[in-house]
This record gives C-alpha cells, structure tokens and sequence, in this order.
C-alpha cells in the first residue's frame, strides 16, 4: 500500500506552480486549523478569467499536490467556474482516497483562492 | 523483562493490528491506553452500581457516593495532598484550568499582571488570555531559550508586585522540558503570586508530591494517567479554595438555596456543580492503583531510559532533528523531532501505514512553534507499556519516510 496517489508525490516533489506572481489581480492566505499550515494563493485575471496563478507554502504534500493540481485546473478558466469547484473536483484530480481527517488539507487551497475572489467580486 | 513487557499484556488494545501491522503506540501524551483493571472497574461500576451521588437515599446512590468519595481519597494520597478538601474532581486538565481562571480571574483587575511560560499547551494559555481581556490584567510570558529550558532569569526580572497569577507547565507537552517548579513557586510566593501548574504530562510519568511542590494549584487529566476520558483533578492548598468564591453555579456546590441568593457548600464539593462523572471517578481510582502498584519512581526511570533510546536511534538517522533538552534526564516521556523536508503530518501517515501511531503538527502550543520558527512536529510519547521494540519499530519506520513520499 502506497501512502499516497502518484500525482499527489508527483506534484510534491515538483510542483508546477509554486511561486508568487508579481502584479497579482487577487490573492488570499488562510491557516489550516489542524497543523498551523498556511498556504498562500495569488492569480491573475483578464476579462474575467484566471489568467496565471502561484501558490506557497509550508504545508503538507496533500495540501501542496491540491494548490498545484488546483491552479492547473483553474488557469484559463472564468471565475465563476471556480466558485463553482468543491473538494470532490479536486480530489478526482488528486486520484486518491483521503480520510476524513485529511480533508481540510485537500479543500485548503480552493478556499483561499474562492476567498480572494469572491474579495475581488465585492467592490 | 522490561516493565513495558510485563505491562502490555494487561491493555487489550496493544493486540491490535493496524494496516497490517501489530500497533505500535507512541501517543500516550495525548492520551494513554487503559488497562483491563480499569476498564472493568467502569463496567462493573455501571452494571451494578451506578446512580446519581450524594442524595439519592438508597442502596445503590450509597454504593455510588461511597465509590465516587473513595476515588476522592485514592487520588489524594497517590498525589501527596494534606486532606481530600483539597481534590476537586473536574473533567480534565482544561477544565481545571479554566476554574481556576474563572474564580481567580474575578479578583483580578487592570494593573495585574499573569505570567505564563512560551511552551504553554493551549489550555494554560488561552484561559488566561480570556482573564485578561475581561478584566484588564496583563499577559506576559517567560521566554524558552533554545536549548529547551525556560529563561529563568527573565522570570525572576519579569515577577513582581504586579505578578498576581504565575502559570507554568510542569512538564512541557512537546519539549519535555520538567519545569524547575518547586523553585519557581518560591519564587512566585515571595511576591505575593498565586501558582498553577500544568501537570497533564507530569502526573502519569514522574513522582509528584503537590505539597513539596507548594503550587496553590495543580491541574491533571485521568485519560492520560491510564484512566478514562472525561475525568479530571484541581488541586487547590485549602487555605486557597476557601477564600475562593466557586467559578460555577449549579447543584451540589450549594449547602442552602433562597430564590435571590445561595450559600455555598463545604470544599471540594463548592467547586462541583451538576452530576460529577462518577464512573469516571472509578475508572481514574484503578488507574491510580494500577500505577501505585508498579511504583512511579519505576515508571519514571522506565520512561526515561526509552527517551534515551529513541532520542539516540532518531539522532543517528539522517536529516532527523531533535526538539528540547539534550539530556533526556530532564525530560518527561516525550520526543519531538522533525525529518528534514517532510512535514510532520505527512510523516505520521507514513508512520501509521506501519502500524505506528505517533502525534504530529502543534500540539496545541503555537506560540512554541513559533518560537522554534516551525509548523510543527512529530511527537513519539510514551506510557508504562512501552517498549525498547516500539522505539526500534519506530526509528525503522522514520528511516523509511522519505521513501513513501
């Protein structure tokens, strides 16, 4: 039994979108109640699409491979897509099973990024 | 054989086997397995036993108030307390705290000062926050200095007349760091401060007499002494809780009620409002005598020999860190460390693949965390039925991490 999914190692060990963004359109930070963590989400806009979008953070490889995995699904996207996404959408992508008490570090990343959007949204 | 050996077969969860593996539990810090003695004392209790305590005028509230009293004198004794006035069961260390807070907390004001220590868990923290915020008082901390130990120096500059409350663990959660309490009470009386300590990791792991330590008060938990969850202890010097107002209101702390006003009942029960746990009370009684009857000095030195064990085989592993005092004699039953590049909750489900449960992230001390510029760590602790296997199992595993991930 493996510990976790392949793309959960894979974006672990060589995350696609780590990083920040200079002249960021949004960006949001919360803290993961269970461990501390704080992971951090910026992106980019342009008529209403996510154009780019970086994250960090100390945290978790869940939570690491799920800000990764999110802002691939996201790039190119209307944000009002991404308010539409849940956890299950990233978790599919993830390709693993995650306990309950794992959850928070998988839905983490798409609460921020929703956060600063939905600050973007309210002038 | 080791008392860890001759201690396993008595807690029937050690059999368990656990993602294919026989369990191999290293969390007894934040909460120890329970024997077989005390489990039964609390099925035995609810099977034949059990009503409410203290007024029910019939054969079984008897048994119940004459069991849940004697769990009362049981833990007296175990602790070294001068008379059972001075044990007031709550339920748990948390709660303990939060009394004492509560009913000292309303006599202080703006201008008072609490101390409390940077390695606080949580629950010797945040009461006292509470105080200050509703009453005016002041918040300082005494500093932990990299090596583990705390900054006795700024401690003695940081008390003075001001100093009203001084809360310090005994023994710290993560660190292990055993606290120079006795010292730091005498200090903290000479200005006149009330003292509690913190003794959730001290109590189930070392020798503690509360009236050679002299705090005014001192807070522990049943579940982690082998006991059942849901059980607590304050202990208060009875010149202290007499002067006390109670922090609760309810049942059974009263002697008369008029519509408009109470009279307070007799100490400990003053500070017992509502239906005690009492099969609570009964489960931590055969904990107590379970450990009474192995020895805490031997409890103690057992644990210690295997903080040395796995400090040494977690040290000899490459990009393992190690948290608190080097000298694990100054330590309590814990050791924190870290894998370089993994964190910490990564590592435990690496670890709990194998069967092996340890704790991982905060530890409910962030300010600690913060302080060693960390998110958190993992934490091997142990219990009187730990063995030398479990720390080999352990270090075989943590050697491993790196490639599960």
């Amino acid at each position: 039994m493996a510990l976790y999914s392949t793309v959960i190692r894979d974006r672990f060990r060589q995350p696609r979108y780590r990083g920040t963004l200079e002249r960021p359109d949004v960006s949001g930070e919360d803290v993961n109640p269970l461990c501390g963590d704080r992971v951090r989400v910026q992106a980019r806009l342009a008529d209403g699409r996510v154009v780019e979008g970086r994250w960090t953070g100390d945290c978790c490889a869940i939570s690491a491979a799920s800000a990764d995995v999110l802002l691939e699904m996201v790039t190119g996207q209307p944000a009002a897509r991404v308010r539409e996404l849940t956890p299950q959408s990233i978790l599919d992508r993830l390709d693993s099973d995650i306990r309950p008490s794992r959850m928070k570090c998988v839905a983490l990343p798409l609460t921020v990024l929703q956060g600063a959007l939905a600050k973007e949204a309210t002038p | 054989m080791s008392l860890g050996e001759r201690c396993r077969p008595d807690f029937p969860i050690l059999s368990r086997i656990v993602n294919g593996h026989p369990l191999v539990y290293l969390d007894s810090a934040a909460s120890s397995q329970k024997p077989a003695s005390v489990i039964e004392a609390v099925q035995r209790y609810y099977e034949t036993s059990h009503a409410n305590v203290h007024r029910s005028i019939h054969t079984l509230g008897e048994e119940a108030t004459e069991l849940y009293e004697g769990a009362r004198d049981a833990v007296r004794a175990f602790i070294g307390a001068r008379s059972r006035e001075e044990i007031v069961f709550t339920r748990g260390t948390t709660e303990s705290i939060n009394l004492v807070a509560q009913a000292v907390g309303r006599t202080l004001g703006p201008g008072d000062e609490i101390l409390v220590t940077e390695l606080e868990h949580h629950s010797n923290l945040v009461p006292w926050q509470m105080v200050c915020r509703d009453r005016g008082t002041v918040l300082r901390a005494i500093p932990v200095l990299p090596d583990g130990y705390l900054d006795l120096d700024t401690y003695a500059r940081l008390l003075t007349p001001r100093t009203r409350v001084v809360a310090v663990a005994h023994v710290s959660n993560v660190l292990g760091t055993i606290n120079p309490v006795a010292r730091m009470v005498e200090q903290a009386h000479r200005v006149g401060a009330l003292v509690l300590l913190d003794g959730a990791q001290a109590v189930p792991h070392v020798p503690v007499d509360v009236a050679a330590l002299g705090a005014d008060f001192y807070a522990f938990s049943g579940h982690k002494m082998l006991g059942p969850t849901g059980i607590g202890v304050l202990h208060g010097r009875r010149e202290v809780l007499e002067r006390l107002e109670p922090a609760w209101g309810g049942g059974e702390m009263i002697k008369e009620v008029w519509i408009d006003r109470a009279q307070w009942n007799d100490l400990p029960w003053r500070f017992e409002p509502g239906t005690p746990p009492i099969a609570g009370a009964v489960g931590l009684h055969a904990a107590v005598e379970y450990l009474s009857k192995l020895g805490m000095a031997q409890v103690s030195a057992h644990e210690q020999a295997l903080t040395a064990l796995t400090m040494e085989a977690l040290g000899r592993i490459p990009g393992v860190s190690l948290y608190g005092p080097a000298n694990p004699e100054m330590k309590g039953a814990v050791v924190a460390f870290n894998v370089e590049g993994i964190h910490p909750h990564d590592g435990a489900a690496a670890l709990d693949l194998h069967g092996i449960a340890v704790r991982a992230g905060h530890h409910c001390a962030q300010p600690l965390m913060k302080r060693l510029g960390i998110v958190g760590t993992l934490r091997a602790s142990f219990s009187v039925y730990s063995t030398a296997l479990d720390v080999q199992r352990l270090a075989d595993g943590v050697a491993g991490i790196l490639g599960e991930l």
